[in-house]
C-alpha cells in the first residue's frame, strides 16, 4: 500500500517531447511507471519511444489511453495553462514539476483547484514515488527501496538525503510526496501528513520543511491532535537572512513571519522529533520508531 | 524584483494612483532643470534613491546627515541634491558600506491631515491577494499589528473575479473617508489592485497614504516588488531594474543561472538544491562555522556552471575554505567530479576544499577526486564535511 500513486497509475505526461520531459520520462519508463501518453500540442499523432501515443490534449489522453494521473514538464509561461487543462480533463491527480511558474499564474490554478475534484502536487517539486511501483518525477530512484516511512518535503535534493538515510539504515518508504518550494502549492504538508495517517501502510512519518509560510505550523498542530504514527522532521534555513529569497520563491521570512525558529517550536510542541541537523534525520526518527 | 521611489511613483501614475508630482536629478547639472517644474518659494522633499530603507535618518559618508529633507525653497533643495548626489548613503539597512546615490528625487511637499497604511499583497495562507488597510501610517506597520491589532483591516480578493466596488468600499469605510475623499480612495484603492494584478506584483505598499486638508487622498509613498518568475511578461518592468542595487558577485551568478546570496561568513558552500544549500548552511553554524553565501547550482549544473560558481566563491575575500555538497540524482557525481577537478585547476584555488558527493556515481566521482593530486578533502556525511571545513577555515 502507498498514498496516490501505485502500480495501477496510468500516467500521461505533459510536455513529453520537451528536452526535461522526454529525458525524465525516459528514466520514469526505465523505474517502471505506466506511462499511457503524452502531450505536446501540435504534435499528436507522432509515438514517444515507439511506444507511448502522442496527442495534442490531455482530454484525448484520457478518452483514448484511460489516463488517470498528469505529470507537467512544461515551461513556466504556459504551465499553469497546461494544469488548467488537466484540471478540465478531470484529471484527479496532476503533478507539476516546473519551476518558475508566475505567483499570480497560480492564485488563479488554485482558485479553479478549489471548485474541481482535481489534487495538484507542485509546483517546483521533484514529483512523487512509491518506490518499486510508480516514480513520477525528476528524483533518482535507485536511492528509493520499499518499506513504511512516508515523507513529505518542500524540497528535492532534501528529500534524497531523507530518503539516503533510511535507506542506508536497511529501512524503506511507502510514497515520498515532493510538495514545491512555491508560495502557492497544490498540496501541503498537511494534506500529505493526512494520506499519510490514513494508509495503513505508512507507520512513520518525516515531515521536510522550511523557513517561509505556516505550512508546518498548520502541519505539526493537526500532528498534535490527530496522529499517533511516530514522526520526525527537519526544517532547514535557521541561519537564512530575514527579507531575502533562498532559492525557493516561498523560502523566504518576511515581517517576523515564517522562521525556522518558529516551526521547530512548533514542531517540538507536537511532540515531534525535530532532527538537528540534515545528517540526523533518520536518527531523529529512529529515537521514535522501532521499526 | 525592486525599483526605486520614483520609479514605482510613475507607474502608480501611469496606472491612475493619485500621487504628489515629482521630478529626478541623476548628475548635479540636472538639478537646475529638475527644480524648474517648481515654483521657488514651494516647500520640496529632496529623497535620495536607494533601494534601502531608513534614508532620513541615514548618514552620508561625506558627513551629511539624513537621506530625506523637507525645505522650504529650491536654493536649499539644489544645495541638499548636490551634498547627496554620488556620495554613500549609510543607513540601517545597507550595511556600513552604504549605497552610492545615482539619483535624487524632488516632490512637492503635501500638507498631511491624516496618515493611512495601504498594502497588497499574495496571502499565502489563502492563496489570494489580501488588501491591508490601516487608520494608523506612516509608522512601522509591523508594530501596529502586534500592538493593535484591531487597527489593521484586511479584505481578501478572489482572483477569479478580481476587486469588487463593495471591497474598495469596505477600505474607505475603515479608513473613516467620506464625501469626495471617500470617492477619491475607492478609485484609489481599484487602481492600485489593478495595477497590483496586472503587473505581476509580489507586494505593493503605500506607507503613508494620506489625507490632505483640502480633502485629497494620496499616495505619499510608494514601496513596489515584483515577482521574478513573471518578469518575462514585463519587460517594461525589466527596463527599471538598477544593478548597482545589487551584490556584483550576485548579478554576476545571476547571468550563470546560479542561484546564489552574499551573507558574511567566511565558510563558503556550493550545493545542489535550494533546500539543501540552506540545510548546508545551517549546518556550517551548528559545528561553529559561518557561511559565506547561500548557493544553489541546480539540479542539473553543467561544467562550466560549476566553475564559474568557483569563480564567485573564490572572488570573495572572506572565504577561508569552500564546502560542496552535491547529491547526484539526475546530476551525476563523476560528472560533478570532474567539473570540480577542472575548475580547481584552472582557477588554481588557494583555499581548502572540502568535497562531499552522495548518490549516483559517487564511487566513480570519489575516484576522480583522488586519483586528481589535488589537495582537496573528501567527506562521507555532510555532517561530517561540515566539521572538517570548519576546522580548515579556523586554521587558515
Amino acid at each position: 500500500m502507498s498514498v496516490l500513486v501505485n502500480k495501477d497509475t496510468r500516467l500521461v505526461v505533459q510536455g513529453i517531447t520537451g528536452s526535461a520531459g522526454s529525458f525524465h520520462t525516459i528514466q520514469c519508463m526505465e523505474y517502471g511507471t505506466n506511462v499511457v501518453a503524452g502531450v505536446t500540442p501540435g504534435k499528436g499523432g507522432q509515438k514517444f519511444q515507439d511506444s507511448v501515443p502522442v496527442f495534442d490534449t490531455v482530454q484525448e489522453a484520457v478518452d483514448k489511453q484511460g489516463a488517470n494521473v498528469a505529470a507537467i514538464y512544461v515551461p513556466p509561461p504556459f504551465a499553469a495553462d497546461s494544469i488548467l487543462e488537466a484540471i478540465d480533463a478531470e484529471i484527479p491527480l496532476i503533478i507539476a514539476i516546473t519551476e518558475g511558474i508566475p505567483v499570480r499564474d497560480m492564485a488563479e490554478v488554485k482558485a479553479r483547484l478549489s471548485t474541481s475534484n482535481s489534487r495538484l502536487i507542485g509546483p517546483n517539486c521533484p514529483g512523487i514515488i512509491t518506490p518499486g511501483e510508480c516514480k513520477i518525477g525528476i528524483m533518482p530512484g535507485y536511492i528509493h527501496k520499499p518499506g513504511k516511512v512516508g515523507i513529505v518535503s518542500r524540497s528535492g535534493t532534501l528529500t534524497y538525503e531523507a530518503v539516503w538515510q533510511i535507506t542506508s539504515a536497511g529501512h524503506g518508504q511507502s510514497t515520498c510526496i515532493g510538495i514545491g518550494g512555491d508560495p502557492i502549492n497544490g498540496t501541503s504538508h498537511l494534506d500529505a501528513v493526512k494520506l499519510f495517517n490514513e494508509d495503513p501502510e505508512t507507520e512513520a512519518i518525516i515531515l521536510i520543511g522550511e523557513i517561509g509560510g505556516t505550512a508546518e505550523e498548520e502541519a505539526a498542530a493537526f500532528i498534535k491532535e490527530h496522529v499517533n504514527k511516530p514522526c520526525a522532521a527537519f526544517i532547514a534555513g535557521r541561519t537564512a537572512p530575514p527579507g531575502r529569497r533562498m532559492g525557493h520563491a516561498g523560502a523566504i521570512v518576511s515581517g517576523g513571519k515564517g522562521t525556522a525558529e518558529a516551526k521547530v517550536e512548533a514542531l517540538l510542541d507536537a511532540g515531534i522529533s525535530v532532527a538537528e541537523t540534515p545528517s540526523h534525520m533518520a536518527e531523529a526518527l529512529f529515537k521514535v520508531w522501532n521499526p | 524584483m525592486n525599483v526605486h521611489e520614483y520609479q514605482a511613483k510613475q507607474l502608480f501614475a501611469d496606472a491612475g494612483v493619485a500621487v504628489p508630482s515629482g521630478t529626478v536629478a541623476q548628475s548635479v547639472d540636472q538639478i537646475d532643470q529638475a527644480l524648474s517644474s517648481f515654483s521657488s518659494d514651494q516647500a520640496v522633499v529632496v529623497k535620495a534613491q536607494i533601494h534601502a530603507g531608513g534614508r532620513g535618518k541615514g548618514t552620508f559618508t561625506n558627513g551629511f546627515k539624513g537621506g530625506v529633507h523637507v525645505v522650504t525653497n529650491l536654493e536649499e533643495a539644489k544645495d541638499k541634491a548636490q551634498n547627496m548626489l554620488g556620495n554613500i548613503l549609510v543607513t540601517k539597512q545597507t550595511g556600513e558600506e552604504g549605497k552610492e546615490v545615482g539619483t535624487v528625487y524632488f516632490t512637492e511637499a503635501s500638507d498631511i491631515d491624516k496618515e493611512f497604511y495601504l498594502a497588497i499583497l499574495m496571502d499565502r495562507a489563502t492563496s489570494k491577494p489580501i488588501i491591508i488597510a490601516s487608520t494608523e501610517g506612516g509608522v512601522d506597520i509591523e508594530e501596529v499589528a502586534e500592538n493593535t491589532p484591531d487597527k489593521i483591516f484586511k479584505v481578501l480578493i478572489d482572483p477569479a473575479l478580481g476587486i469588487r466596488p463593495y471591497q474598495a468600499r469596505q477600505i474607505a469605510f475603515a479608513l473613516g473617508l467620506s464625501g469626495e475623499s471617500f470617492k477619491q480612495c475607492v478609485k484609489l484603492v481599484s487602481k492600485l489592485y489593478a495595477f497590483f494584478w496586472s503587473k505581476d506584483c509580489s507586494q505593493v505598499e503605500v506607507n503613508p497614504l494620506v489625507l490632505t486638508p483640502t480633502g485629497d487622498v494620496l499616495a505619499l509613498d510608494a514601496k513596489v516588488n515584483f515577482d521574478s518568475n513573471a518578469l518575462f511578461r514585463h519587460p517594461d518592468v525589466v527596463s527599471l531594474r538598477d544593478i548597482s542595487e545589487e551584490d556584483p558577485k550576485e548579478v554576476e551568478a545571476s547571468k550563470f543561472d546560479l542561484n546564489y546570496i552574499a551573507l558574511d561568513g567566511n565558510v563558503a558552500c556550493m550545493v545542489n538544491g535550494a533546500g539543501l544549500a540552506m540545510a548546508t548552511m545551517d549546518i556550517i553554524k551548528h559545528y561553529g562555522g559561518s557561511p559565506a553565501n547561500f548557493l544553489d547550482v541546480g539540479g542539473g549544473a553543467n561544467e562550466e556552471q560549476v566553475e564559474n560558481a568557483f569563480r564567485i566563491l573564490v572572488s570573495d575575500d572572506a572565504v577561508k575554505a569552500i564546502l560542496v555538497n552535491i547529491f547526484g540524482g539526475i546530476m551525476k557525481c563523476d560528472v560533478i567530479a570532474t567539473g570540480i577537478v577542472n575548475a580547481a585547476r584552472k582557477l588554481e584555488m588557494k583555499v581548502p576544499l572540502v568535497v562531499r558527493l552522495e548518490g549516483t556515481n559517487v564511487e566513480a566521482g570519489k575516484k576522480i577526486l583522488a586519483d586528481s593530486g589535488l589537495a582537496l578533502e573528501p567527506a562521507d556525511s555532510l555532517a561530517e564535511a561540515a566539521e572538517k571545513v570548519v576546522k580548515l577555515a579556523a586554521q587558515s
